[in-house]
């Protein structure tokens, strides 16, 4: 085996091996690399009420229930097979509309309300011309009014 | 392959193809924002901010790109001990550096009006900034431990272990929850960019990948004149 060959086959096994390893043990990470949990995620652990949370999801349609007070919001956030009520005080991002992704940091109450103190909107892969919404099959099921309110 | 391991060889090349690929390189990118940011709807939710795309796209993409660049060319030179390979694998280490910053400064303000934060600690953004700090890491080594013609073999095996990474940047908003929007652009299946955006942004793509290879050619021509000028110094020491 000449030594070019030699080294042929260590740098293509490392390689292999440097990139298996990296993958298995990114993959692993799973839910600890996980940014936020779902409903699902919450309903399943059952997190005592008080431990700081980060939820993530969609907004419900229909769900968004603005207070008196003009700063306050309730809203239901769900992942398709369970939901989650939150509660938030505070100027909601641009991006925040029913039927789109948010992600809360916050608490649970007692009567099992999620209390959001930061509220940030989560855009999805789906990039649509203004214009086009609701031509395009892909737009979804969203509503030009939830724009204008 | 080895036909092209002669620098004359790559430098009777390289010389023209620099200026095609550099003027062709700024006049898409050039064509690209002007289609992008005037000739392009406002986004359905994002509005005009949509349009930050046209910029921040390729330059994750080129990021991406330069390391395994940097990976192809440090297996060359480990392997088949390549002349120009270190001289290549050095040339993309600033720009990809210089693209990943890009990367991450336009995304931060993308970030800001759409999300509502500037940064957050996710997947997809943590493993991209240790993309940018990989590149650093390498460019700093790789002028430390140079030796004559530039070669380096523990920079090309940093430039191969960095490729462990790329996965991660790829895959991060599949495996794990994330801010970041999930893979909008597929090559085999369909892509959930609208046409009107996706066009302007294979542009743009293309023409800053141009400007990437003109910037490379540029420092490889670079890096080779100057070990020729070294080599000439010594031997007139010497005489």
């Amino acid at each position: 085996m000449k030594a070019k060959h030699q080294r042929l086959t260590l740098v293509l096994l490392a390689v292999v091996a440097l990139v298996g390893a990296g993958v298995l043990g990114a993959y692993a990470l799973q839910d600890q690399a996980s940014y936020f949990y779902t409903p699902s995620d919450i309903a399943a652990k059952n997190p005592e009420a008080g431990t700081a949370i980060r939820l993530g999801g969609m907004v419900e349609e229909g769900s968004i229930q603005r207070s008196a007070d003009g700063v306050t919001v309730e809203f239901i956030v769900q992942d398709g097979s369970a939901q989650q009520k939150v509660t938030f005080t505070g100027i909601t991002p641009d991006l925040f509309v029913e039927g789109s992704g948010v992600v809360a940091d916050g608490r649970l109450d007692a009567k099992g309300m999620f209390v959001a103190e930061t509220l940030l909107a989560k855009h999805d892969e789906n990039y649509i011309p203004r214009e086009l919404e609701g031509i395009d099959m892909t737009a979804g099921k969203r509503k030009t009014e939830t724009l204008v309110q | 392959m080895h036909a092209f391991a002669n620098p004359t060889r790559f430098l009777a090349l390289a010389k023209p193809l620099t200026p095609f690929l550099l003027l062709g390189g700024i006049a898409m990118v050039l064509v690209a924002c002007i289609w992008g940011l005037w000739a392009t709807p406002a986004e359905r939710l994002q509005g005009d901010t949509v349009k930050i795309i046209f910029v921040h796209v390729p330059m994750a993409w080129l990021g991406m790109a330069g390391w395994t660049g940097i990976a192809v060319a440090s297996v060359t030179e480990l392997i088949w001990r390549h002349p120009l390979a270190s001289h290549a694998a050095r040339a993309i280490a600033v720009p990809g550096a210089l693209f990943s910053l890009l990367c991450l400064v336009t995304g931060s303000i993308w970030g800001r009006p759409a999300w509502g934060t500037w940064w957050v600690w996710d997947g997809r953004l943590t493993s991209m900034l240790v993309l940018f700090f990989l590149y650093l890491a390498y460019i700093v080594l790789a002028n430390e431990t140079s030796k004559n013609n530039g070669q380096s073999r523990i920079a090309a095996i940093f430039g191969v272990v960095g490729i462990v990474n790329l996965p991660i940047i790829r895959f991060s908003v599949e495996w794990w929850e994330t801010q970041h929007q999930g893979t909008s652009i597929s090559i085999m299946g369909k892509s959930t960019i609208d046409a009107l955006y996706l066009w302007p942004l294979l542009v743009s793509a293309t023409g800053f990948s141009l400007l990437f290879g003109a910037i490379v050619l540029m420092r490889m021509r670079a890096t080779l004149a100057q070990t020729k000028v070294d080599a000439r110094l010594k031997r007139m020491a010497a005489e």
